[in-house]
């Protein structure tokens, strides 16, 4: 008797997303990001290297429009990632397990990283 | 790699809408879903209505409603209707829990949604097959192992390391947290997913257990144990109000105090 099919029951179709998963979902995605935006640290660390017209060339490219929103991104990926490290650390010693603590510290990474990307830029760009 | 779209003939289609109860006043909409082994066409989301006033409370009381009054075709596990068997563990409001402990008042306006467990292969209906779930538990070695000599009477354990058993021992493996959980869906061969890791904690843990470096042994592996990543949907999900996200955590530090010790 041949093999009886049997379907895949859905699952990210259907279901209703949670914090913490929505999260984890985002520290994956946002680690690919780092990738990316390393590449543009080593473009830029690479010009300086090269002397100052490179430099310049670099920073101008840098100071359009869409290379700053690309370099806003950046930070912020950069720092809500460090801030999922740091929850991961948290859990790896068994704190925060419970409905509340791991609720207000998913918020917590929320928090942090669009604190800080917000004032480290508008400290060193925007003011 | 992980499938993160339903294969063409896994995809559920729109289905038939049966008829409203005559004469109801006090009605609600049901969306379930179906699979007909037989025809082998794809699945269908079929729509009933349910008579509130002449139906209990629960979940499960609508889907046997409709069993009983509307359409006797329709597949689920039932056993105990109290929530200790674990049969009736399905995806409602787009998440894993009992129908019988559910009450149709906890879940959000609006048609109930009514779908088999996630990511699982459906037998028929509501009726997902859970024979790799059980394979897994087999293979954690789901009882007491010693090596010292039997005692005349029980193996004694203080209320101490009893109570460690405490929020483990009550899961009724109902697979509600392991197919709640986006790790199992991607990698269900080869990570264990929570419920099982959750009994495998609750043998690590037992006192009176002298395999506890063998079973780390079996789990220290980076699909086994470390897929892992503390979605918590597990947690979130246990109609028990168990944490088999803790318990995982727990096993993960035994790892790391058994590599320092």
């Amino acid at each position: 008797m041949a093999q009886i099919f049997r379907p895949t029951s859905p699952h990210l179709s259907i279901w209703r997303f949670t914090l913490t998963m929505t999260l984890s979902i985002l520290h994956r995605i946002l680690g690919v990001g780092l990738y990316i935006g390393t590449l543009l640290v080593i473009l830029w660390l690479g010009a300086a290297a090269l002397g100052d017209e490179p430099l310049a060339m670099v920073n101008g490219f840098f100071a359009h429009p869409l290379l700053q929103i690309v370099l806003f991104l950046y930070t912020l990926t950069l720092f809500h990632h460090m801030a999922g490290g740091i929850k991961h650390f948290v859990w790896d010693f068994i704190l925060g397990f419970e409905a509340g603590p791991r609720e207000a510290i998913s918020i917590a990474t929320i928090v942090f990283s669009v604190g800080l990307t917000l004032a480290l830029w508008a400290v060193f760009v925007w003011f | 790699m992980a499938e993160l779209i339903l294969d063409k003939r896994s995809r559920p289609k729109k289905g038939k809408v049966w008829p409203r109860p005559e004469g109801a006043t006090n009605v609600r909409e049901y969306q379930v879903y179906r699979y007909d082994p037989d025809t082998q066409e794809n699945p269908r989301i079929d729509t009933y209505f349910v008579d509130l006033d002449d139906c209990g409370p629960m979940i499960l009381d609508a889907l046997l409603w409709i069993k009983n009054n509307v359409d006797p075709t329709l597949t689920l596990r039932r056993s105990c209707r109290e929530g200790i068997c674990g049969s009736c563990a399905m995806n409602i409001d787009g998440a894993n829990t009992l129908a019988c402990t559910r009450g149709m008042d906890e879940v959000s306006a609006g048609p109930v949604k009514v779908y088999p467990l996630p990511h699982m292969p459906v037998v028929k209906d509501l009726v997902p097959d859970l024979s790799t779930f059980y394979e897994q538990h087999k293979s954690i070695e789901p009882w007491l192992q010693t090596k010292s000599p039997t005692p005349d009477t029980e193996w004694l354990q203080s209320r101490e390391d009893r109570a460690k058993l405490d929020g483990l021992y009550e899961c009724i493996l109902c697979a509600c947290c392991s197919t709640s959980c986006p790790s199992y869906w991607w990698n269900g061969e080869k990570y264990l997913g929570p419920a099982v890791l959750l009994q495998a904690y609750r043998w690590l843990i037992d006192s009176r257990d002298e395999a506890t470096s063998e079973r780390l042994d079996n789990l220290e592996d980076t699909f086994k144990l470390y897929r892992c990543h503390t979605i918590m949907n597990c947690t979130k999900v246990c109609p028990k109000g168990l944490n088999p996200a803790k318990a995982i955590a727990e096993i993960k530090k035994m790892m790391v105090e058994r590599k320092v010790a």
